[in-house]
Formats: structure tokens, C-alpha cells, sequence
């Protein structure tokens, strides 16, 4: 029950910061102040925010369970092309979006997209697209909130309950706190996923008896010794998952996060620390998931070794049920958990199941954005703000922020996660197909609205067309793919065990390059804005 | 030039990611426990930050940094505004 202790001690603790916050808010019926805390963050709070906004659940616990199944191709897979790709979009884009937004006031990217393409509806189209890639993270959080309490109580606190907590604590604070609440949230939490990675990384080190035993030992074992290569996965895969953290600029809650400096300086600090945060925290998340496989003492973890070894070896024998229950077993989320229960001293495992907390909480900033978007880019557009005032459109902001928040949590109650979690998972190929928007209009005088329509509604149709295509073929045996169709001798589509790849790439590939031939071919055919709005924008 | 050197160097270090060199093998181990591909991409990940520490360095954006600035003064909406804050010629290395 300690850990369960500690972790209702750090929950009180996010609160009080938001509330705060809010005690520290000196405009608070201005928009301005509580969506984008009135453009005043200061470097460090920036650079630890946007960092942590940017770190969702999967950083530390997605990440050590990719690394226990895969070994430790997740590191290169996953945060070192984030490195290089996620800090060069702030230098690039987040910098320009920031100018436009002190300079003519746009609180969401769509403000901007209206402004500089001279449009209106295409922009409520591009809202409802980010809206609806953006919802299925959201249930995550609540749904990881409730999984991660009933783990570090023991069972004692309900799926449910946990839930329910968390949904409570989080909408407590952006409600109350806004983006300023968030923001320092998000700092607080981030130092504690730094301590969480040195610590874990220490603790269970000395208890495996050192990582060099451990390491030797994966690496004299025929089943293990691939977990410490990458030639489980192959390099046109590796590839292709460098598209993926063309996503990040394009989340709306990254995005709207960037205006927020309080100066334009503030970005140096975080395009530079960024990938050494990267490196702080999944170096040891996905090492400690690859030693993992070495921790047998552990029951859970041999459990789920075993549950592996089942399925590798008589799949052929097994029923689709059978297997889709190992599946189940076998999954590694958990493993962080499990080496901590086994290896970290009571009052220390309550430590860093705070600091496992503040990654499954992650959700708040998708919130507030969510509400930003709706009050700023629906509510304000349509009227409403001219209509009732801008304390109105505060509270209707807040009043998002409550419904949002329950219909997450009924909908965590009642659906599978296995559901969210696919979402999510296309939901990051539709944020990076989506990139052109701003390219688009940061770089590029001749892109137009109809330009902007064709990528949205691109992005829109290809991730429900492969999340179709994965509900229709199920997913074949570990090893094997079924493909359909042919070109240059390479199956045109395939669904393979983890999803589905076009020519051999993830869908994410051609989705991005045909997004950006549309947004070519499509501004190309249609007339430009007008001299007066391009020369605001462009030299 | 120096955009174009810039521009290069980022190409250079994305293909530098994808180090098929070090697929098949764990050896050698730093420190005894750490596998090469994943010292590799460590590297990789310092690299990036000094890459980001030049570009800071050479080809900060200075114009867009009085933004703020103008508008405490003026507070143009955006109808009104006239100056332009991008450039179709600035790309990476601007």
C-alpha cells in the first residue's frame, strides 16, 4: 500500500501546482492568459514542458515493453530519429509558428491556416481531422491512469476507481490551472521521469547483479542473443519509422505549446537539450526492458518469457483465441513494473510509480489543446466570442474541458483499450501526413487552401483506410505476411503481424509523400491568395 | 555556401541514422554491457544536440526575434499588419 501512498501524495501534488497556478493567474477571463499562459513561459519551464508534453506513456513504459520483445532496435527505432527530427522541427517550424503567433495573435495553427490561405470552413475540415486523431490519446490516459493504480495498489484500487482518480486530478488542473497549470505540470513531471530513469536504471542494476552478467548472459543464449542486435526488424522498416516523428510538430497540443515562450531565445535551450533529455530517458527505459529478459527471478517476467517461447514455437498448433491470450501474456508494458516490485525497495517502488504516474498523466496537454482548438477555432470563428465575450469563451473552454474528460472516461469504461491503442497508433502516420499544412504555409508563397483541403482530407482517408484494411485482414502468423498485389516484384500491400506495409514500407511513407505531391499539384492548379495577405507573410 | 553546408550536414546525419553496419552484432560491449548499436545511436543522439548547437549558433532566425517587441508597441490586427515575418529564400540555414 506504500507505493499507492506516495502516488496519492504526488497526485495532491499536481493538483496544488494547478490550483496555484491559477492563484498566480493575474488575467484570467483573458484567453490569452489561460490557453497559452498570456506568452510568458520562461526557458526552463518551456523546455521541460514541451519535453514532457511531447513524452506520453509510451516513453517509459511502451518503450521498456517494445525493447522486452524487439531488444534494443527500439532505441534507434524510436529516440534517436525523434532526436534529430523532433528538435529540428521546433528550430524550423515551431520558430516561425511562434513570430506569427506574438506578432498577429493566433492561439491555434488554424488561426494561422485561415489568415494565410484566406479561408474559413477548410479550416473547421482541418480542425475536425486534428480533433479526431487527437481524441483516442486522451481515453489512453484515463485508461492508463486506472491500469497503473490498480498495479502499484496491489488490485485494492479498482480499474475504475484508479481511472476515475486520475481523470479527476488531471481535469482539476488544466480546468483550473489552464495552459500555466499544464506547463508547470509538465515540468515537475519531466524531472521526475529524469530521476526515474537514473534511479530505476541503478537500483535494478544492482539487483540483476550488474548489467555486464546480465548482458553476457542474453548474449550467450541462441533465443536471446538477437535482442541485443537489430535483426529483428529490418532496415527498410528501420527507414520508414523516420517519418513517424514528422508527427510531432503536427500535434496540435506541440504546436500550440510553441507559442507559449515567452522569447524566441527560449528555443535555443531546447532545440540543444532536447536530445540529451531523449537520451536521459529512453536509453535507460529500453535498456532496462532488454535486460529484462534475464530477470527469471521475477515471476511475472518468466511468465511472459514463457508465454513467448509458446507462441514461437506451436503456433501452428494453437487457435485463434489461444494465441490472441499469449499474445495478452507475452506483452511487456508492464516489465518496468514488475523489475521495480521485485528489485526496489517498498518506499522507493511508491517513488517511481510516481514517476510512472506522471508518464500515463500526460494526457493534460491534449486537453487544454482540444479545448483551445474548440473555443478559439469553432466557438471564437463562429461568432461566439463577438457574441458573449471573452470570459465566456474562458468558460466555455473549461466547460469543454469537464465534458471532454467524462466522455473519456465512459468511453475507457466501456471499450477495449486494444481499440485506442491501434488508433493511436495511426494517429501518429496522420499527424506526419498532415506536415505539408505547415510547410505549406511557413515556406512555400504558392500553396493554397485547396492545397491545404487535399492534404487534410489525404490524411484523413488513408488512416481509415489502413485501420480498415487491419480490421478486415487479420493479422497472419509471426514471421509471415499476406500480401496483395505486385510491383517490382514486392507485394504492393501487406498485412504483417504488427500492421500493415505498403511496398515493404510502413503506410506512413507513402502516406507523407503523396501528401506533399498533393499539396504541390492541387496549389499549382488553384489561384494563390492575394499579393496583400502573401507580402504579410513573405518577403 | 553556408546554407548549402548546413542543409548537407543534416542529410549527412539522417543518413547516418540508418548504420545497416552494426545490424548483426552485439560486439564490442562499452563499458562491458552496452551492445555497439545501441552505443552507436547514443553517439548518434550527441551528435544531433552538437548539430542543433551549431545551427543555433550560424543560423538562428534574428529577425523573428523582435517580434514581440513591435507588437507590445503597435498591436496590429492581422488585416492591418504589413511586415512580413517569413522569407521564401530562408530554408534550414537561413
Amino acid at each position: 500500500m506504500i507505493p499507492a501512498i506516495v502516488v496519492f501524495i504526488y497526485l495532491a501534488s499536481v493538483l496544488y501546482i494547478g490550483i496555484f497556478a491559477f492563484r498566480r493567474s493575474t488575467h484570467r477571463n483573458e484567453a490569452e492568459d489561460y490557453f497559452l499562459a498570456g506568452r510568458s513561459l520562461g526557458v526552463f519551464v518551456f523546455l521541460l514542458s514541451l519535453f514532457g508534453t511531447n513524452m506520453t506513456a509510451f516513453a517509459l513504459l511502451g518503450s521498456s515493453g517494445h525493447a522486452f520483445a524487439n531488444g534494443i532496435v527500439t532505441y534507434g527505432l524510436m529516440a534517436s530519429s525523434s532526436a534529430l527530427i523532433v528538435p529540428l522541427s521546433l528550430f524550423l517550424i515551431g520558430t516561425r509558428m511562434w513570430a506569427l503567433g506574438k506578432e498577429y495573435g493566433f492561439m491555434t495553427p488554424v488561426q494561422m491556416f485561415r489568415d494565410r490561405w484566406e479561408c474559413s470552413h477548410i479550416g473547421t475540415v482541418i480542425t475536425v481531422v486534428q480533433a479526431a486523431l487527437l481524441v483516442p490519446y486522451i481515453i489512453i490516459g484515463v485508461m492508463g491512469g486506472g491500469t497503473t493504480m490498480n498495479a502499484i495498489s496491489g488490485g485494492r484500487i479498482p480499474y475504475w476507481v484508479g481511472g476515475a482518480i486520475v481523470a479527476l486530478v488531471v481535469m482539476s488542473y488544466v480546468f483550473f490551472g489552464g495552459m500555466r497549470g499544464t506547463a508547470w505540470v509538465n515540468a515537475f513531471q519531466t524531472i521526475l521521469f529524469l530521476l526515474f530513469g537514473a534511479i530505476a536504471l541503478s537500483v535494478i542494476g544492482a539487483g540483476m547483479g550488474g548489467f555486464g552478467k546480465a548482458v553476457n548472459e542474453l548474449m550467450a543464449s541462441p533465443a536471446t542473443s538477437a535482442l541485443l542486435t537489430r535483426e529483428r526488424v529490418s532496415p527498410l522498416y528501420f527507414f520508414s519509422y523516420t517519418f513517424i516523428p514528422l508527427s510531432s510538430i503536427c500535434f496540435p497540443h506541440i504546436i500550440i505549446f510553441c507559442l507559449t515562450a515567452e522569447r524566441l531565445q527560449h528555443f535555443k535551450k531546447t532545440v540543444v537539450l532536447y536530445p540529451i533529455c531523449m537520451l536521459a530517458i529512453w536509453l535507460p527505459a529500453v535498456f532496462l526492458g532488454v535486460t529484462a529478459n534475464r530477470a527469471v527471478e521475477v515471476p511475472a517476467i518468466q511468465a511472459k518469457i514463457e508465454a513467448r517461447r509458446t507462441l514461437a514455437t506451436q503456433s501452428a498448433t494453437l487457435s485463434p483465441d489461444q494465441k490472441t491470450q499469449l499474445r495478452a501474456k507475452s506483452a511487456g508494458d508492464d516489465v518496468l513494473v514488475r523489475l521495480l516490485e521485485h528489485y526496489a525497495p517498498l518506499w522507493l517502488a511508491g517513488l517511481l510509480g510516481a514517476g510512472i504516474m506522471a508518464a500515463v498523466m500526460a494526457s493534460d496537454s491534449q486537453i487544454l489543446a482540444l479545448s483551445t482548438m474548440f473555443t478559439e477555432d469553432i466557438f471564437a470563428f463562429y461568432e461566439g466570442k463577438a457574441k458573449f465575450g471573452e470570459a465566456a469563451q474562458v468558460y466555455t473552454g473549461r466547460i469543454f474541458i469537464i465534458l471532454l474528460t467524462i466522455i473519456a472516461y465512459v468511453v475507457a469504461l466501456r471499450w477495449p483499450q486494444s481499440i485506442f491503442d491501434l488508433a493511436v497508433q495511426f494517429a501518429f502516420s496522420g499527424y506526419s501526413a498532415l506536415l505539408p499544412l505547415l510547410v505549406g504555409a511557413l515556406f512555400w508563397k504558392r500553396s493554397t487552401k485547396w492545397g491545404a483541403l487535399a492534404v487534410t482530407l489525404w490524411a484523413a482517408a488513408a488512416v481509415t483506410a489502413v485501420a480498415i484494411f487491419q480490421s478486415v485482414v487479420p493479422a497472419p502468423a509471426p514471421g509471415t505476411e499476406t500480401g496483395f498485389g505486385s510491383l517490382f516484384g514486392q507485394a504492393l500491400i501487406s498485412r504483417t503481424p504488427a500492421g500493415t506495409a505498403v511496398l515493404g514500407f510502413l503506410p506512413v511513407v507513402p502516406m507523407v509523400i503523396i501528401s506533399f505531391l498533393l499539396m504541390i499539384t492541387v496549389s499549382l492548379l488553384t489561384s494563390k491568395p492575394n499579393e496583400q495577405t502573401l507580402r504579410r507573410y513573405f518577403r | 555556401m553556408k546554407q548549402l553546408f548546413l542543409v548537407l550536414l543534416i542529410v549527412v546525419l539522417y543518413a547516418l541514422h540508418q548504420d545497416v553496419w552494426f545490424w548483426r552484432t552485439a560486439s564490442p560491449l562499452l563499458f562491458g554491457f552496452l551492445p555497439v548499436g545501441i552505443t552507436y545511436h547514443v553517439c548518434f543522439t550527441l551528435a544531433v544536440s552538437a548539430l542543433m548547437g551549431l545551427l543555433v549558433k550560424v543560423a538562428w532566425p534574428k529577425h523573428l526575434e523582435n517580434v514581440g517587441e513591435k507588437k507590445s508597441e503597435t498591436t496590429p490586427p492581422p488585416a492591418s499588419a504589413s511586415t512580413p515575418l517569413l522569407s521564401e529564400s530562408e530554408d534550414a540555414a537561413s
